[in-house]
């Protein structure tokens, strides 16, 4: 059985759902950020797929590369989102002692 | 995509992509949960090799494997007395069951869509024409993600720069 698009499309799905439960469901802070890199991971690899499996006949090489160029760009804010994640996250610990997320409540009342 | 070795090479890499995704969810020690993260990540640019998607599975590789995860091991390590294990809140149901409902839904579409796909086969190799499309037709997202890279990196500065305790 030869892989095709539904593959890849499947496997990013299934990746994006368990980074969609971490991101909700995990406690510390560090759980969820992984979960928010999982889902970057799982829409990229969707992009690069599509990107491989072309929709129309007469796309030039350099208009399908516009998935991966997109990849670059997702990859480049997903790395300053994390420096700036991080750091807020030490924010928080030096003043609460903890970066668990559901003892972040100051603003809840 | 029609020889064996691309198919068990796809089959192995998702196997791995996957087997890890869920050793992070499931496994309690966040220094563990980082490693296996490293493993999902490099199985993703497996996938991109197979793809012949070859620059972005290098880039995947530098800063996902490289740098992103080493940043989470520095949280991690940085903030002792907090707590290191990496358990659910009660969100745990509904995150469940809305994390099912996704993969359900989006996989149900996806196969039941009639892609028409064309194939075209791979590219030869795709990392100068990424450089003439990112100076030539991207060259504004471009600059805006270098300033943004800027910024960023400042922000994570000043953020964790302890109070009152300037440079002498």
């Amino acid at each position: 059985m030869a892989i095709e698009l539904e593959h890849y499309l499947i496997l990013g799905a299934l990746l994006f759902s368990i980074g969609l439960y971490m991101a909700l469901a995990k406690r510390n802070f560090v759980g969820v950020l992984m979960g928010i890199e999982m889902m970057f991971n799982a829409v990229n690899l969707t992009f690069i797929a599509f990107s491989r499996f072309p929709r129309f006949a007469d796309m030039t090489d350099a208009e399908r590369l516009s998935g991966h160029v997109f990849v670059i760009f997702v990859i480049t804010v997903a790395a300053a989102e994390a420096a700036v994640a991080l750091a807020l996250a030490m924010l928080v610990y030096r003043n609460r002692e903890t970066i668990d997320v559901d003892r972040m409540d100051l603003l809840k009342w | 995509m029609e020889d064996t070795g691309s198919i068990v090479a796809f089959w192995l890499l998702a196997a791995l992509t996957l087997g890890s995704a869920l050793a992070v969810v499931l496994i309690r020690d966040l220094i563990r949960a980082v490693v296996l993260l490293i493993t999902s990540f490099l199985g993703v640019a497996g996938l991109y090799i197979t793809l012949s998607a070859d620059f972005v599975a290098v880039v995947q590789v530098l800063i996902y494997v490289g740098a992103i995860s080493v940043l989470m091991l520095f949280a991690i390590m940085l903030t002792p007395r907090a707590g290191r294990n990496n358990a659910e809140t009660f969100f745990r149901i509904p995150g469940i069951l809305l994390a099912g409902l996704m993969a359900f839904t989006i996989s149900l579409v996806s196969l039941d869509t009639d892609w028409a796909v064309v194939e075209r086969g791979g590219f030869e190799e795709t990392a100068s024409a990424i450089g003439e499309a990112l100076l030539d037709k991207y060259v504004l997202p471009f600059e805006l993600a270098a300033v943004l890279l800027l910024v960023a990196m400042l922000g994570a500065i000043l953020l964790v720069h302890p109070e009152g305790t300037d440079e002498e």
